[in-house]
């Protein structure tokens, strides 16, 4: 499994991940490695094993439909770059 | 003070041999004195340790039973911690003050435990040697060239060279035990789910749970008995009953079967750690354990099917940290999506980005089946071999790793053979059960872990069979000497 550069720079797109050329290069190289060690799963027979999410195959645990957090807005936009009115600022989406 | 056991200073404690707040100036001085060498605490907080130390005196005073009140712990940097900067060795967070507290610090808090700092580690939990840290590299105690191992290598660090008395650690793959076996101390990895992740910062999922580090199987305990049990805070926490995780430490080993994995003695292990874990194991047959031989036949699936499954949930994790809510923006963003991918591509360091982008490949339109998939139906044959293998023994012994804490930069530009290294540690995680490293001696002159693995839930045997051996050998009161003030 070969990766090309073309190909590093989709996945880094996907991820949201701003590359410059030598990265690219980097990653095409080092992501082609952990391709190539993952690839040994494909000679195992797993036909008929089911897939496991879930060490203990737990189900998803519902609760009730009810609010029991207050309303913390201060403390979490404290943490923001940057905010207005109340507000999470980013730049202009629409022009 | 420094090297004794929770149990005993809680007892010096009462006796109001010495206070909470002095304990706390002397391991705040020992930090300060001796951490310019390790490096292995990113936030010391000498206010809010000297004031918790100061309550947890009048807890003491008023009677508290909590084996934890006013003893001083760390907290690895990925826990997230009230009004305490919390930054998970990343750029990505370096600025990141959280507005509430996870569960483990919380309840630790609640037991009158007082928090020194925030331990260093690799970024955002990914690494095996500590070097991955925004806040630079951790050398192990024991040989200032090599490192303490990772991801947990500030808190094993800091435990060893005794600058706190136990720490907390989380293990997606090995990142407790194997700092612990580099560092020569006692660190648990819990069962999948015995500990709430509520407030920890996520790496994968299915995989990441939390444990104490210390100095011994009983100081584990003590924490384990503070940090286990439901949180509905945390929806795959289990509601299993907990246990008394130091009630049964003393009781007697007879008739225990052991179970040597045949797979965990096989080519790439150092035949010095070998040594180690042979005498160790005759150590616990002395103990009146027997032992048996038994198979994982697939042990050296659990490597792609982890560094599938892990980068995958890391990759999905991850696109939290956009730039928007928290954490690092990049300068001038000329657009959303400039400011997405300039953050990320700023605050992330190497080894995250490409464990995010190969979980994003795994992932995406076309590879989901042969990728993902693939892994965790792997990942079940994992989990059946430990399954059947418990059928047959109580408990199964190995190495953590095939050798000792290699040098610092040994191993960066060769990061697939760093992978390899996790061989005898990621298949617990994948399986989900609980494992224990803890010391068995020295091979040239660094610390060996013994791993004692266990089936679902029984944390509290697995602390049975480290205490024993703890109080029939003497490995784990070794300490390194650090040159002071150097």
């Amino acid at each position: 499994m070969s990766l090309e550069k073309q190909d590093v720079l989709k996945i880094a797109h996907l991820a949201r991940l701003a590359l410059d050329d030598n990265d690219a290069e980097q990653y095409q190289h080092s992501l082609t490695s952990v391709l190539d060690l993952v690839e040994q799963m494909q000679s195992v027979d797993t036909n008929g094993v089911e897939p496991l999410s879930h060490p203990l195959e737990a189900k998803q645990r519902l609760r009730d439909d009810v609010v029991t957090e207050d309303n913390r807005r201060e403390a979490f936009l404290a943490n923001a770059p940057q905010t207005e009115a109340g507000l999470f600022l980013v730049p202009k989406v629409i022009d | 003070m420094v090297d004794q056991s929770i149990a005993s200073l809680a007892k010096k404690l009462r006796a109001k041999e010495i206070s909470s707040v002095e304990l706390t100036q002397d391991y705040l001085a020992r930090i300060k004195q001796l951490d310019g060498q390790l490096n292995s605490f990113i936030t010391v907080t000498d206010e809010v340790a000297l004031a918790q130390a100061e309550a947890a005196d009048k807890l003491i005073a008023a009677g508290s039973t909590s084996a934890l009140a006013g003893i001083p712990i760390a907290h690895k940097d990925l826990f997230c911690t009230n009004g305490i900067l919390t930054t998970c060795a990343s750029k990505m967070l370096y600025n990141f003050v959280p507005p509430y507290e996870s569960t483990v610090t919380g309840r630790m808090l609640a037991s009158g435990a007082v928090t020194l700092g925030k331990t260093n580690m690799d970024e955002f939990a990914m690494g095996s040697s500590n070097e991955n840290s925004h806040f630079g590299a951790v050398k192990n105690p024991w040989n200032l060239d090599k490192v303490p191992g990772g991801s947990s290598g500030g808190s094993a660090a800091a435990v060893a060279a005794g600058l706190c008395v136990a720490a907390t650690g989380t293990d997606t793959g090995g990142s407790i035990r194997q700092p612990a076996s580099f560092c020569g101390i006692s660190g648990l990895k819990p069962t999948y789910g015995r500990v709430s992740r509520f407030g920890m910062i996520a790496y994968a999922s299915s995989l990441d749970q939390a444990g104490p580090m210390a100095r011994s199987a009983e100081d584990c305990a003590h924490i384990l008995q503070s940090i286990a049990g439901f949180d509905a805070n945390d929806s795959t926490c289990s509601d299993v009953a907990t246990e008394d995780y130091t009630a049964n430490l003393d009781s007697p080993l007879d008739g225990l079967t052991i179970g040597l994995p045949k797979e965990y003695f096989g080519d790439g292990l150092d035949n010095g750690v070998a040594t180690v874990i042979q005498d160790a194991v005759k150590e616990f047959e002395k103990l009146g354990a027997k032992v048996k031989e038994i198979s994982l036949p697939n042990l050296n699936l659990s490597i792609p099917s982890y560094y599938v499954i892990a980068p995958s949930e890391a990759s999905s994790n991850l696109s939290r940290f956009d730039g928007v809510r928290y954490g690092y923006r990049c300068e001038e963003p000329k657009d959303l999506m400039d400011m997405y991918k300039r953050s990320r591509g700023e605050g992330f360091g190497k080894e995250v980005q490409k464990r995010i982008m190969v979980g994003t490949y795994a992932l995406s339109e076309g590879y989901y089946d042969a990728y993902y998939l693939k892994a965790q139906r792997i990942r079940r044959l994992i989990k059946e071999d430990f399954v059947k293998a418990f059928e047959e023994v109580d408990v199964i012994m190995g190495p953590v790793a095939p050798t000792t804490a290699f040098g610092i930069g040994a191993k960066t530009d060769d990061p697939i053979a760093m992978y390899l290294e996790d061989i005898y540690t990621l298949s617990i995680n994948l399986a989900g059960i609980p494992a224990m490293s803890i010391p068995a001696g020295f091979a040239d002159g660094m610390p060996v872990g013994l791993q004692i693995m266990g089936n679902y839930f029984t944390e509290a045997k697995l602390l049975n069979v480290a205490h024993k051996f703890q109080q029939a050998t003497d490995w784990h009161t070794k300490t390194p000497s650090l040159a002071e003030g150097a």
